[in-house]
């Protein structure tokens, strides 16, 4: 499964500051941590941050930390803020042809599948099974 | 505190009204059926339920160990587990879990196994959360028409 840079940073960034609720981190540790640049964690961190999963400081040495529920959010809750949401994707040309809608049903389990995985790994359940929370 | 035990046949109506409520279908017939088959009937065969210090049941669980089920090797299988809604998050299912996979592993097994609707969000994520993983095998289904 392919997820775009931004998801997996944003994955990144959560599971690293849900590690250790009580920590803080820069923008600029958790960049040098994933090795990116603090550019491409700046708008990520936004998008945790409005979505109530983070919360930053403010100023140079204002840090992040990490607000939500390890046993409640999901890897799904934050691949959703980066992905498109299912079916709200625009029609590929050839999709309604009779060829076209047979290779969308695949396509469609394989989404259904990975979605639901996705969905059933809390932060708590990854981090305890990498033995790194 | 919560103590497992292997079920018995007066725990029938608790079962029965437990599922039934967390199901939205009575199945008083299907567990009546279910508990004889499996409290107290072979080895390989367990149903726990999970009570509270006053005697009032809050959860229970059922499984058995298979060989060749589909091909593969024998390994405990979980047919059924529920808890009481009031009593999750105290640890009642996983305590469950753990008490039939104790007495799966006491009986060789090495892997322990079930199948979930990819869409029950809460059970997936339970299983997980009990370390599970996807398995070897995918399930496969088609409408009868």
């Amino acid at each position: 499964m392919k997820l775009q840079t931004a998801t997996r940073l944003g994955l990144y960034a959560t599971l690293e500051l849900a590690r250790d609720p009580a920590q803080t981190l820069s923008s600029a540790d958790l960049a040098e941590r994933f090795g990116v640049s603090t550019h491409s964690l700046a708008k990520v961190l936004g998008t945790l941050s409005a979505a109530g999963l983070v919360q930053g400081g403010r100023g140079a040495s204002g840090g992040y930390r990490f607000t939500g529920n390890r046993r409640r959010v999901t890897l799904m809750d934050i691949v959703a803020l980066f992905e498109p949401a299912p079916g709200s994707r625009a029609k590929e040309p050839g999709e309604d042809t009779e060829i076209g809608a047979a290779l969308q049903r695949v396509l469609t389990e394989i989404d259904e599948i990975a979605e639901a995985t996705l969905r059933s790994v809390s932060l708590e359940t990854l981090l305890g099974s990498s033995r790194v929370g | 505190m919560i103590a497992i035990r292997p079920a018995e046949p007066a725990d029938l109506s608790a079962i029965s009204a437990l599922d039934a409520r967390l199901t939205g279908q009575a199945k008083a017939v299907y567990w009546q059926e279910t508990l004889a088959r499996y409290a107290g009937g072979p080895p390989e065969r367990h149903f726990l339920v999970a009570e509270t210090s006053r005697g009032a049941l809050v959860g229970f669980v059922a499984g058995e160990v298979r060989a060749w089920e589909f091909g593969q090797p024998p390994a405990g299988w979980v047919f059924a587990i529920q808890v009481d809604p009031k009593a999750r998050l105290e640890g009642v299912g996983s305590a469950l879990f753990e008490a039939l996979a104790l007495r799966f592993k006491a009986q060789g097994v090495t892997h322990v196994r079930t199948l979930v609707d990819r869409k029950d969000h809460l059970i997936l994520s339970f299983f997980r959360a009990q370390g599970m993983v996807a398995g070897p095998s995918l399930q496969l289904d088609k409408e009868l028409s």
